[in-house]
């Protein structure tokens, strides 16, 4: 069954075709569009690895089909920096360690650009946590990465929150 | 993943058309379906997408005072909208309490109702389950039965309904409006989800190509805003399915219970309303005695299995809990953990 796709991945619109209905966005993005930075953990929607922003949201590209996506704006993890500057989520998950393998890291930082942008986190590392309770960290980092999501709240500031995403 | 055939429809009318057909099924974020799909437990010939059709992703406050929440509003969207959240704060608390911020972004509120159980031998096929394979036996039933169902089961089941959000609806009498062949009909919550019986594969009211377009709240679900609440225990603190919850809310007049709602969560295939409870607490003085014998009141019918009969005991616990801070009063900001044991704006003393 030939299928066709039309998305603005990272501000650039791309029409894909593709042979499957089966395809998943996170299938999308890495096979046919070779941004490999969105990372296949469990492909069940249970560890965040594939956390990618659609139409202003977090989801998992695991558990979402690229062909029902039709139409959808999406930020990779290849789509937060400008150029050589890191997204302020990328520069405090390096100031903070949050990370050790870095195997979970894109779709840790796409969450927490996606809980930034959401606003409920505020400056209370409870709500933080909770925030990203859906983004699994095997290497045990999360004490590093709840300090990172902390501090990039603090240097997006309020006025910008809204922006990030 | 068995293959499919792909059907996007414009209007509902024509889904409920696309969908009638033998082997189809609807798709809308299809965060329950595709890994149902991924797993062969659920193996459709023909997707149905509905998420794209217009009119459904809308929150409506009604005349009456109620309000109707279109099939396709996110979960994350309705907890998050003040209104809703203010006038309906349990139902807010159930939503934030479940699954994670990425599946709440994407999963909907029809979708939330029509989710399947998380009975661990219904995910793997390699064991026998009447649910996934009608007449094949449940291997739950002399198995590991620890998460699974104290009331309502029966011999060809024994699953719990796994949703958060389905139990404070049922405690708040919501109705859900759905579309098929016949054209519109309502069914109250309390009734669309079956009890196993002898057809464990039958979950619920819908017929062949019926779909959920709506549900709605009453405006007497609105007088309980004050004093309702949600709680969850689960094996961690978040994104967890809940081993046992409740939904309570209360009417307070003059330091009296005028009007009580209690319903359970994890102990049945439906979100479980407890009705004689309710009529037992109407009158009296909110107090930790009457929520105990409320309480006892709503487990006199449980049945255990062996590995679950610390559910009983523990529901009736989670029951008390959930009236008390019902009767404490709805917090001024939603919890930093919803409907956690663990909240520290709680004020009740852990292991009270």
């Amino acid at each position: 069954m030939p299928v066709s796709t039309t998305l603005k991945v990272n501000g650039v619109t791309r029409t894909i075709h593709f042979d499957d209905p089966r395809v998943t966005l996170l299938d999308l993005l890495r096979e046919h569009l070779e941004l490999t930075g969105t990372k296949k953990g469990c492909d069940r929607g249970q560890c965040g690895a594939c956390t990618v922003i659609v139409d202003g949201r977090r989801i998992n590209s695991c558990l979402a089909l690229a062909i029902s996506h039709d139409g959808a704006d999406v930020l990779t993890i290849e789509g937060v920096a400008h150029g050589n500057r890191l997204h302020p989520v990328q520069e405090a998950f390096l100031a903070h360690d949050g990370l050790q393998c870095g195997f979970c890291t894109p779709g840790q930082i796409m969450s927490a650009i996606g809980l930034l942008a959401e606003g409920d986190a505020g400056h209370d590392p409870e709500r933080v946590r909770e925030g990203m309770s859906g983004n699994l960290c095997r290497c045990g980092a999360y004490q590093g990465i709840t300090q990172a999501v902390l501090e990039a709240q603090k240097a997006l500031g309020a006025a910008s929150r809204k922006e990030v995403a | 993943m068995k293959t499919f055939d792909y059907v996007r429809p414009t209007t509902i009318r024509e889904a409920v058309a696309a969908a009638s057909e033998p082997g189809a099924a609807y798709l809308a974020a299809g965060t329950n379906l595709l890994d149902l799909m991924k797993g062969g437990i659920t193996r459709p010939s023909r997707l149905v997408d509905i998420s794209h059709l217009p009119d459904l992703d809308r929150i409506e406050d009604l005349p009456d005072g109620g309000v109707r929440i279109g099939a396709l509003v996110r979960n994350a969207d309705l907890a998050r909208n003040r209104s809703f959240a203010r006038r309906f704060p349990a139902v807010a608390e159930a939503l934030l309490s479940g699954a994670s911020a990425q599946l709440r972004n994407a999963a909907t509120v029809g979708g939330n109702i029509l989710q399947r159980t998380r009975c661990a031998y219904f995910y793997d096929t390699a064991t026998s389950c009447n649910k996934r394979d009608p007449g094949s036996g449940c291997d739950a039933r002399g198995g590991d039965n620890r998460l699974h169902a104290v009331m309502g089961w029966s011999e060809s089941c024994i699953a719990t309904h796994p949703s958060d959000f389905c139990v404070p609806l049922v405690a708040l009498d919501a109705v859900i409006e759905v579309e098929g062949r016949m054209g519109r009909r309502e069914i109250p919550i309390e009734t669309f989800h079956r009890l196993p019986g002898d057809a464990p594969d039958r979950e619920n009211l819908l017929e062949t190509g019926e779909m959920i377009v709506a549900v709605r709240l009453p405006t007497q679900a609105a007088q309980f805003a004050t004093h309702a609440r949600y709680l969850k225990v689960r094996e961690r603190t978040s994104y967890a399915f809940a081993v046992v919850s409740a939904a309570a809310a209360l009417r307070i007049e003059n330091a009296t219970i005028a009007d009580a709602r209690l319903a359970l969560g994890g102990v049945a295939m439906k979100p479980w309303r407890a009705r004689e409870a309710e009529r037992l607490l109407a009158g009296k003085r909110a107090d930790p005695s009457i929520f105990r014998r409320a309480a006892e009141q709503a487990l006199v019918d449980a049945r255990p299995s062996g590995g679950n009969d610390f559910k009983v005991e523990l529901a009736r616990r989670i029951a008390v809990r959930a009236l008390t801070l019902a009767a404490d009063g709805t917090p001024e900001q939603s919890p930093a953990l919803p409907a956690s044991l663990f909240a520290a704006n709680n004020r009740v003393v852990i292991h009270a």
